[in-house]
């Protein structure tokens, strides 16, 4: 060796090589410098030893007929995550499940400084991929990856169909893998196992339009069909927000009954009992009661009935009547109460007591009129009737506490069907999706 | 040891050490591998052109790690049926020297352990569990390696080789070991990967067009 010029200035800066292909005489282009290892011939499909100053050719395949091209295409830049990366490679690999072939895009991105990163798409669904650095830690049918739980969605085998441009590692068409994926939306872990090696990679979900606008793509992302694996859901981040809303209002509700139960006066202004002989006088007479009186604002009048009733039954016609402007207000309660046993053991019907409330009336004098009616063969009979003024109605916090349930129902509802889809298409499925397969 | 500073005993050229323990270099005018004996530079080997490289680190260029600064000195480069990789001999500020390697653009660091006990390259597989300095690693790769090639300043004379078989484990943590069966005995680095734009590398390579 002579002692030649010495290297002071640094190797001449690499560039993008043009060769030829041995095979075919079609144009080659190394994007990825010294990085490639393998390059494939976009005209014959021979894919080359990108190592070898010739371009051994290392294997031939056939491509089918409408084989698709990269939706992005080889030499495309694109700016992932804030650093810039160029497309040098495609592939296509497939699944089969249950006989049924899935097939999915992979893209090489390449930038001299950083690691490989890969992009995934089925379907519209697309992927970012980088390989991890962290091992991640296989729990049962689950995975624990820096402290977060993926849980296992599918195992299957993987077959590369068809290769284009360049890769970083020896790829050949016909090579297996066993893939297993674990999710966590919007993230999904996958172990990629070879004969000597696994290989753990770690994805995020990405919109077709995101990619669309980080590669500057001309016209518009394909529509994703379907729920992928690790696709957010729309709905899950409301479901929490929403029972928590739920819990909130609930609480508001119980606080504002208590309030009104507390501001409510709840005066009793009129109590009295009456005897009924059924037999007595033909034809129920009806008859008027003394009159009380109703104070402070207009608010409701709850009237209770209570009869001695035993396995028969009180009707009474009411009008609570305003003495001084003559209105009236109709009202008729039943009170019946039946109790038996039979082969069930003891049963019971009806209640001895009855409740009504009228709701805004003014203040003002008032009296009752009252007609009672019972089964004429029906012994003597007390009853009593109690008038309250301004009491509380659970009833109405009922209504406005099941208009706040049913939104929360809906959305969890939603968010559930989600991820039913999502599961369906794992190793997985929701029990009955499976079952009315078979 | 020699003075830092000596001539190529095969052509002549002004050799300097940039460490001082350093045992090995490559003359950066003739490619003579030369060892440091007690008195001179004696030359073992000739380095063959190195295949094209990719990689975005060369000799001289420097980072940071852990607050310490560095400099790359000298790299061992391998090959294997996948592709090939760098193990750059770098020295911190303080005096230490470590290893950082660059398996397409995948950057690690680690450092040389007297660590003993160390199983054998039979005993080695895929799934195995370690504990070194209280830290459980998993062995994912073993890598029957292509010794392809030195360059620069290296702790140990390197340069007889053929075939090494080196296995890589990888923690929960991040964390990084290889068992390297360059020698007889098995050596053990243990270190961690780091990012890229982490080391703050300057005097990298240029690519054109990037």
């Amino acid at each position: 060796m002579s002692t030649g010029a010495p290297p002071l200035s640094n190797p001449p800066k690499p560039q993008v090589k043009a060769l030829n292909c041995p095979q075919c005489g079609a144009a080659i282009v190394l994007r990825s410098l010294g990085n490639a290892e393998t390059v494939v011939c976009a005209s014959c499909h021979s894919i080359l030893d990108a190592k070898d100053p010739n371009l051994q050719i290392l294997q031939k395949f056939n491509v089918i007929t409408g084989e698709v091209p990269p939706m992005i295409p080889l030499g495309t830049r694109g700016k992932i995550r804030g650093t810039d990366y160029e497309v040098i490679g495609f592939q296509r690999r497939s699944i089969t499940v249950e006989g049924i072939r899935y097939d999915w895009h992979e893209y090489v991105l390449f930038n001299p400084y950083k690691p490989t990163r890969y992009l995934t798409e089925y379907q519209g669904h697309w992927n970012d991929i980088s390989v991890c650095k962290e091992l991640p830690t296989v729990q049962f049918a689950a995975v624990n990856y820096l402290g977060e739980i993926y849980k296992h969605f599918q195992t299957a085998e993987a077959n590369t169909n068809y290769v284009l441009g360049e890769f970083p590692w020896q790829v050949r068409v016909g090579e297996h893998a066993t893939v297993t994926d674990y999710v966590k939306p919007p993230r999904v872990l996958s172990s990629e196992k070879m004969a000597n090696e696994v290989t753990w990679s770690i994805g995020e979900y990405m919109y077709g339009a995101d990619i669309w606008k980080a590669f500057n793509l001309p016209g518009q992302a394909p529509e994703a069909v379907g729920v992928y694996e690790n696709q957010p859901s729309p709905v899950s981040e409301n479901v929490k927000g929403i029972w928590s809303a739920f819990l909130a209002f609930a609480i508001l509700l119980l606080v504002l009954l208590a309030g009104f139960d507390l501001a409510s006066s709840k005066t009793t202004v009129f109590d009295s009992s009456y005897r009924l002989n059924a037999g007595e006088p033909k034809g129920e007479a009806s008859f008027v009661t003394d009159v009380f009186n109703l104070d402070g604002r207009t608010s409701n009048v709850q009237v209770t009935t209570s009869a001695n009733v035993d396995n028969s039954w009180i009707y009474l016609n009411y009008a609570l009547i305003d003495q001084d402007s003559g209105q009236a207000w109709d009202f008729g309660r039943e009170v019946s109460y039946y109790h038996g046993y039979d082969s069930d053991g003891s049963w019971t019907e009806g209640s001895r007591k009855d409740e009504v409330v009228i709701p805004s009336v003014p203040a003002g004098h008032y009296y009752l009129r009252i007609e009672p009616e019972v089964d004429p063969r029906h012994p003597p009979l007390v009853y009593t009737v109690q008038v309250r003024r301004d009491v509380t109605v659970p009833g109405l916090f009922g209504v406005a506490f099941l208009a706040l349930l049913i939104p929360a129902i809906a959305i969890t509802w939603r968010s559930m069907s989600f991820e039913r889809a999502r599961w369906a298409e794992s190793d997985h499925p929701p029990i009955h999706i499976g079952s009315s397969e078979e | 040891m020699t003075q830092p500073v000596s001539n190529c005993p095969n052509c002549g050229a002004k050799i300097v050490f940039k460490w001082s323990s350093s045992v090995q270099t490559v003359c950066p005018y003739c490619k003579s591998i030369l060892v440091r004996t007690d008195v001179d530079l004696k030359k073992v080997g000739q380095v063959a052109d190195l295949p094209p490289d990719s990689s975005p680190i060369q000799l001289n260029t420097e980072g940071i790690y852990r607050n310490k600064a560095f400099v790359v000195i000298g790299r061992i480069l391998y090959e294997y049926d996948q592709g090939g990789w760098n193990e750059w001999h770098i020295t911190m500020n303080d005096g230490t020297s470590a290893w950082l390697s660059d398996a397409q653009n995948e950057y690690a660091i680690s450092f040389a352990t007297n660590t003993t006990g160390l199983p054998a390259a039979k005993q080695i597989q895929v799934g195995q569990q370690y504990n070194w300095n209280k830290q459980s690693y998993t062995l994912t790769v073993i890598t029957p390696a292509h010794y392809r090639g030195v360059e620069g300043e290296l702790p140990f004379q390197y340069w007889d080789k053929t075939d090494v078989t080196f296995a890589d484990l990888r923690s929960e943590t991040g964390k990084f070991a290889t068992l390297d069966y360059s020698d007889e005995d098995p050596a053990l680095y243990l270190g961690e990967f780091v990012e890229f734009d982490d080391l703050k590398l300057k005097n990298l390579r240029s690519f054109e067009g990037w």
